[in-house]
């Protein structure tokens, strides 16, 4: 179990107007959006349409223009005591996965612990090997990231977040950067981690996981959400036409 | 051959100040690279930290970034003999005539030189790790400091490990020019001994061949070193049997909620 602010019984994360300008561009244009405690949702849409910005605003390492985030009903950049233990709380996976390569993958998974959550340094092992057999990689505790491959590392790199016990965790186009035939070891670790209970935000090109796994679907296009709803509704009638479009190229039909 | 005679000559019977002349030039050249090392790690950490959110630190840190960068131009940019003369004579002019004591105003010398130049090596370091790193780090919510410290650091030691060697070795020559201001270093002797032998030739002939067998043993030494810290390219599978922690299993603190 994970301490957490059971007192707030709203959305864990919610974004109110969010907007993210890159100079004059405008990237992200009024996103509002909640996530419930244990819910998966996973966001859609084409390339540039603001998915990974979105995400990398919940966690601050894009600091949005305007607009409210919101974590358990407090704002994030005002009514948060540290953004550090913050970060700890919300865990992010990315494409490239972003392995410390200096580090074991045990090392990867005990680092984070230890400096930002102070746990002892035993303590902090035994959580990381209980994730690293988690997702299948105890085997390869001390192997270097140069050593495993992509499949691999991202599964460590997924182990080094849960360390951290974080409340929720976004997923940046997980598999995108994995040969084919490591998709799925990756994308059964996701789908065993959404059954648990986890609340997850993913962003990913893998329409069966949107389809199977999530509780609901969100579908972007040049830097608003399009259409919010249940993967049911989204995949078999959409009520968007720009939805029904993305669909109809992505899905081949 | 007179010439040899007069060389050995030379170092038996002034081996004891040469020796004194080359741990000197050893002394000052490594403290000063270690410093200089030193240096040029702050400068890079301070230089690569994002930008405070905080209108005065957010100041405070341009200020100090244009120091940096001055500090690195001057040093980098005029040479070693003319900053020691400056730093020594200028100290004895603002104090109105104490002078510093030579050895650690020899170290002071060479490591701030050697530290500019770290600056942009270790800066160079730093960029060339990838930024994923960085933002692996931030997002499970460590300092701009602890990610340099536990990731990047170490990373940057090793890749600069080669130029960090060769600036030891500039140093071990470089350090001759302390000698303008009277630092008993290896070349300092020779002007010493030449001065009362009159063998000019012969008594650097001497020094020629200490400083090589200086600058070839520290070249070959670091170079094992680096090998050594290349490191080995296998790792040990984690097996059940033989290691009983891998039987370890806890409950609390998981991520994932089971209520
Ligand atoms: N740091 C940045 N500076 C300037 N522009 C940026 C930056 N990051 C993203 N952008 C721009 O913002 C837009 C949206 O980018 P984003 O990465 O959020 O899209 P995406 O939906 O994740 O696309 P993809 O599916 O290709 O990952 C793009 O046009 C991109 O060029
Ligand atoms: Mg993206």
């Amino acid at each position: 179990m994970t301490e957490r602010n059971n007192s707030h019984s709203g959305p864990v994360i919610e974004l109110r107007n969010l907007r993210k300008r890159f100079g004059d561009h405008e990237v992200l244009l009024d996103i509002n959006l909640s996530v419930n405690r244990g819910e998966v949702v996973t966001i859609i849409g084409s390339s540039g349409s603001g998915k990974s910005t979105m995400l990398r605003c919940i966690n601050l390492l894009e600091t949005p223009t305007s607009g409210e985030i919101l974590y358990n009903g407090k704002n994030i950049q005002t009514e948060i005591d540290s953004l550090y233990r913050y970060r700890a709380r919300v865990g992010m996976v990315f494409q490239q996965f972003n392995l410390f390569n200096n580090m074991t993958a045990l090392e990867n998974c005990v680092i984070g612990q230890v400096k930002v959550l102070k746990r002892s340094r035993d303590e902090a092992r035994a959580i990381a090997m209980e994730y690293l057999d988690k997702v299948g990689m105890k085997q390869f505790i001390n192997a270097k990231p140069a050593q495993l491959s992509g499949g691999q590392k991202q599964r460590v790199a997924i182990a080094r977040s849960l360390s951290m016990s974080p409340e929720v965790m976004l997923f940046d186009e997980p598999t995108s950067a994995l040969d084919p035939e490591m998709v799925g070891e990756v994308l059964s670790v996701m789908k065993s981690l959404a059954q648990s209970g986890l609340t997850m935000l993913v962003v990913t090109h893998e329409m069966s996981f949107a389809r199977d796994v999530s509780d609901r679907v969100v579908f972007m296009d040049k830097g608003v959400i399009e259409e919010d709803n249940t993967p049911e509704v989204i995949f078999n009638h959409p009520e968007k036409e720009r939805t029904r479009e993305f669909l109809a190229r992505v899905l081949g039909k | 051959m007179q010439f040899f005679r007069d060389v050995a000559n030379i170092a038996i019977k002034y081996y004891p100040d040469l020796l004194r002349g080359v741990g000197f030039t050893l002394l000052i050249s490594l403290i000063s690279t270690v410093i200089g090392l030193i240096i040029g790690l702050l400068a890079g950490i301070i230089r690569t930290a994002p930008e405070s959110k905080n209108r005065f630190i957010k100041t405070l840190q341009r200020i100090i970034n244009i120091i940096i960068a001055a500090y690195v131009e001057i040093f980098r940019g005029t040479p070693m003999m003319v900053q020691a003369m400056v730093i020594y004579w200028g100290y004895a002019f603002a104090t109105d005539g104490v002078t510093l004591p030579l050895v650690p105003a020899g170290i002071f010398i060479v490591s701030i030189n050697t530290g500019a130049y770290m600056a942009e090596i270790v800066r160079g370091g730093i960029i060339s790790i990838d930024k994923g790193q960085f933002e692996g780090a931030a997002a499970i919510g460590m300092t701009h400091w602890q990610t340099m410290f536990h990731v990047v650091i170490p990373q940057v030691l090793r890749n600069i490990l080669p130029s960090v060697s060769n600036e030891f070795v500039i140093n071990i020559k470089d350090t001759s020019v302390l000698n303008v201001i009277g630092v008993t270093e290896l070349y300092y002797f020779a002007g010493i001994i030449k001065r009362q032998n009159f063998q000019t030739f012969q008594t650097y002939f001497v020094v020629c061949i200490l400083y090589f067998i200086m600058t070839y043993t520290i070249t070959r030494l670091l170079r094992l070193f680096e090998k050594k810290l290349a490191g080995k390219d296998t790792y040990v599978i984690f097996g059940s049997q033989t290691a009983p922690e891998a039987e370890i299993h806890i409950d609390k603190g998981g991520a994932v909620p089971n209520d």
